[in-house]
């Protein structure tokens, strides 16, 4: 017997998904730019799909990151995705000992017990291969019940899971969890029902079988049960693609796609939507959001933001408020672009928006080794600048100060808010300047700045962060610090850390000259100080809430001073922090050994002992 | 008529009736902070565009309550949004959004 009504409602369902699947994925590729169009037909066939192949096995089934949140959060997908994968292989396999042609029915293998339920060929002993494959399976089923139990508990108390607050779910969420949820039970209660009559089962349907017969009538009741595990099933699949589970699929097609080297772009586009429906709302990124839990703002974290986009009902709050800061995508198990899309959203928004420049008349600068280039912030903060200029005369560079009388903007915050043309305007400005000093190094002291110079600007020098530059000079020699017996913190800026990929040299300049002492969220995990220019939309107030949970990590451990790499950060952070809070630069000038004075005091003291 | 050598200066008597306020009304509803700002001039003061051109963020906030709305447009779009004004602000006015919302409300009002 190969085929039997109650397949059906799965037959349909595995269909109509598949279907759905096909025509969705076919119709976002063939929307791509030619060139990643490109790339995607030349990767398809390449190494590069065996990399990608490792990294869903990786990622989508052990799911690697998660565990690495949370153990009982990554054993939950694993034991889900492993175990079910798993449950489909093996019974793919199992299910050729016993049809007699090379291709199933896809149904074949899923209800095999069911078809193959008299075959004396079940009644193998375990040392067999028969016996081996139906011993897997039971394992298999185990391994997806048991994560099973787990999600039920992670319903009731979420917080053993590592998360505080967990996604609030739409209709077609409810319905694919609903039936997700009931496929495995009632393949258990199937499968005992079969293997109470004919034992071909093992350790788990075998005897759960018994245990069931003893009160009621298995063989009357395993014709139904298979009917309920088919429904669910198809239920499961016709839902999947309307509800969150639709991350399962695209989520391997996004890995493939960033192998083939498919990346995002400024403008939304069809490998967006990738990304979108590549967001299980697993909810990490929820509790990673300061904006959300410190200033109490809906809407803000990836999980609701790009359900407003997958439902293409944009929400101009969810749009505006985040501060860019970028700690969700550290969060983020499945590695979403989120701020490209935020910004590709807020282009939407100001494609009327004007702004014009024709006020800036160009002009040059003479030329140097190196230039520096202050930036808006650290105007605002001279004490910087000061030190800086200290610095360099110090160690006796030659240097040219770009905009010592008054700053042109680098184009940044226009870029975050959705401007592009009017920040490439004053790029440009900015370009010529720099440029006008044939310059081979370019020193920036605003993180802000430092980004988008790196990343937009094209330009085809080297350009550092003043942290970097200064460790530099010391290892160079050119200026000598001395250290103290002083405990600080260091707190990351986030287009200095997360945005530029710079945690280590400010962290190594500042051991140069104190103990540095750990926060209790650094690096990646650091939390922004709550000034970021990458939000227009939210208030004084709720900044202040976001800079006081940021000055909790920092002094965490009793620092006497915080120490930061960003004039935004500095001047954010100091408006309520309990302790000093420094610049990097200020702090090196508060160290630097004076050569001349130096020298003197040591023939001072030889002369006196 | 003989040239003395001065002019007489134009009415600037502030007419409610005739003045536009819809842009004034648009910010107190989508940026309410606009509400807050005493005209300190500290945000002109900090400027990056201000450094380049006459550009005031305490002018155009005054006038735009006032209903004199004119020449906001041009005025708005000299802003580079660096956003030292919004760290200097002693009454917490969110700046930046002003700005963008002063372009939006024009959208918003067909001018």
């Amino acid at each position: 017997m190969t085929f039997d009504l109650f397949v059906l409602p799965f037959f349909l369902g595995l269909n109509i998904l598949v279907v759905i699947l096909v025509v969705k994925y076919s119709r976002w590729i063939k929307g791509f730019e030619p060139a990643d169009r490109e790339r995607f037909r030349n990767g398809i066939f390449s190494w590069k799909s065996l990399d990608a192949a490792g990294e869903v096995f990786m990622e989508s089934l052990l799911h690697r990151k998660m565990f690495r949140r949370n153990v009982l959060l990554g054993y939950m997908h694993m034991s889900f995705a492993l175990g079910w994968f798993l449950l489909i292989v093996c019974g793919n396999l199992e299910s050729r000992i016993y049809s007699k042609v090379h291709l199933n029915p896809p149904y074949y293998p899923i209800f095999l017990k069911f078809f193959v339920a008299d075959e004396h060929v079940l009644r193998h002993e375990l040392l067999s291969i028969p016996g081996f494959f139906r011993l897997m399976m039971d394992v298999f089923l185990l391994l997806v019940l048991s994560g099973l139990v787990l999600a039920l508990v992670k319903r009731a108390s979420s917080h053993w899971f590592g998360l505080k607050k967990t996604t609030r779910h739409t209709f077609f969420d409810r319905l694919a969890i609903t039936t997700l949820w009931l496929i495995f039970p009632l393949r258990l209660l199937a499968e005992s029902f079969t293997a109470a009559h004919y034992h071909g089962g093992s350790f788990l349907t075998n005897n759960f079988g018994d245990l069931l017969n003893s009160f009621l009538p298995a063989e009357q009741l395993s014709y139904p049960a298979w009917w309920a595990y088919s429904l669910a099933l198809g239920g499961f699949f016709v839902s999947l693609p309307y509800s969150r589970f639709m991350h399962i699929p695209t989520e391997v097609m996004l890995i493939f796609l960033r192998h083939y080297g498919i990346k995002p772009t400024l403008h939304f586009n069809h490998y967006s939507n990738f990304e979108i429906q590549s967001c299980p709302k697993c909810g990490v990124c929820i509790d990673a959001c300061p904006v959300h839990t410190n200033a109490h703002e809906d809407g803000i974290p990836p999980a609701y933001f790009l359900r407003t986009l997958k439902d293409n009902n944009p929400c101009i709050s969810s749009t505006y408020n985040c501060l860019l800061c970028g700690r969700c995508e550290a969060y983020c198990p499945v590695g979403i672009n989120i701020n490209a899309l935020r910004v590709s959203q807020r282009i939407r928004y100001a494609k009327n928006l004007n702004g014009s420049f024709s006020y800036l008349k160009p002009s040059k600068i003479p030329t140097a080794e190196v230039a520096y280039f202050a930036g808006c912030m650290t105007h605002l903060t001279p004490s910087i600048k000061i030190a800086m200029e200290k610095i360099l005369t110090t160690a006796a560079v030659d240097y040219q100060f770009i905009d010592r009388d008054g700053s042109v903007c680098c184009g940044r915050p226009l870029w975050m808010a959705g401007k592009e043309k009017q920040a490439r305007e004053l790029m440009d400005h900015n370009k010529k300047l720099i440029e006008s000093t044939k310059c081979k190094t370019l020193i920036l002291s605003c993180p802000i700045c430092l980004k988008i110079f790196r990343e937009e600007y094209g330009l085809n020098i080297e350009m550092l962060h003043h942290s970097q530059y200064i460790l530099r000079l010391v290892r160079e020699k050119k200026i000598d610090l001395k250290k103290e017996d002083l405990q600080v913190a260091f707190h990351d800026p986030c287009e200095l850390g997360r945005g530029s990929g710079i945690f280590e040299e400010p962290r190594q300049l500042i051991r140069q000259m104190a103990t540095l002492v750990a926060a209790s969220e650094e690096k990646e995990m650091s939390i922004c100080c709550g000034g970021s220019l990458g939000s227009t939309g939210i208030s004084c107030y709720q900044r202040d809430e976001v800079s006081q949970l940021t000055l909790e990590t920092l002094t965490a451990n009793n620092p006497e001073a915080i120490i930061t790499a960003c004039p935004l950060c500095k001047k954010t952070l100091q408006k309520d922090s309990p302790v000093e809070v420094l610049d990097i630069s200020e702090m090196v000038i508060g160290k630097l050994v004076d050569k001349e004075v130096f020298k003197r005091d040591l023939i001072y003291q030889e002369e006196n002992l | 008529m003989p040239n003395f050598g001065y002019t007489i200066s134009s009415d600037r008597q502030i007419d409610y009736d005739s003045n536009d306020r819809r842009i004034a009304r648009y910010l107190a509803e989508h940026e309410p902070s606009f509400l807050v700002c005493f005209a300190c001039g500290t945000c002109t003061a900090t400027c990056s565009a201000g450094v380049f051109t006459t550009f005031s963020l305490r002018e155009l906030i005054g006038n735009i309550k006032r209903g004199e709305i004119r020449n906001i447009a041009t005025e708005a779009e000299k802003c580079m949004l660096c956003g030292k004004c919004q760290l200097a602000c002693p009454r917490g006015v969110n700046t930046r959004n002003v700005i963008l919302n002063i372009q939006r409300a024009l959208e918003a009002c067909g001018l």
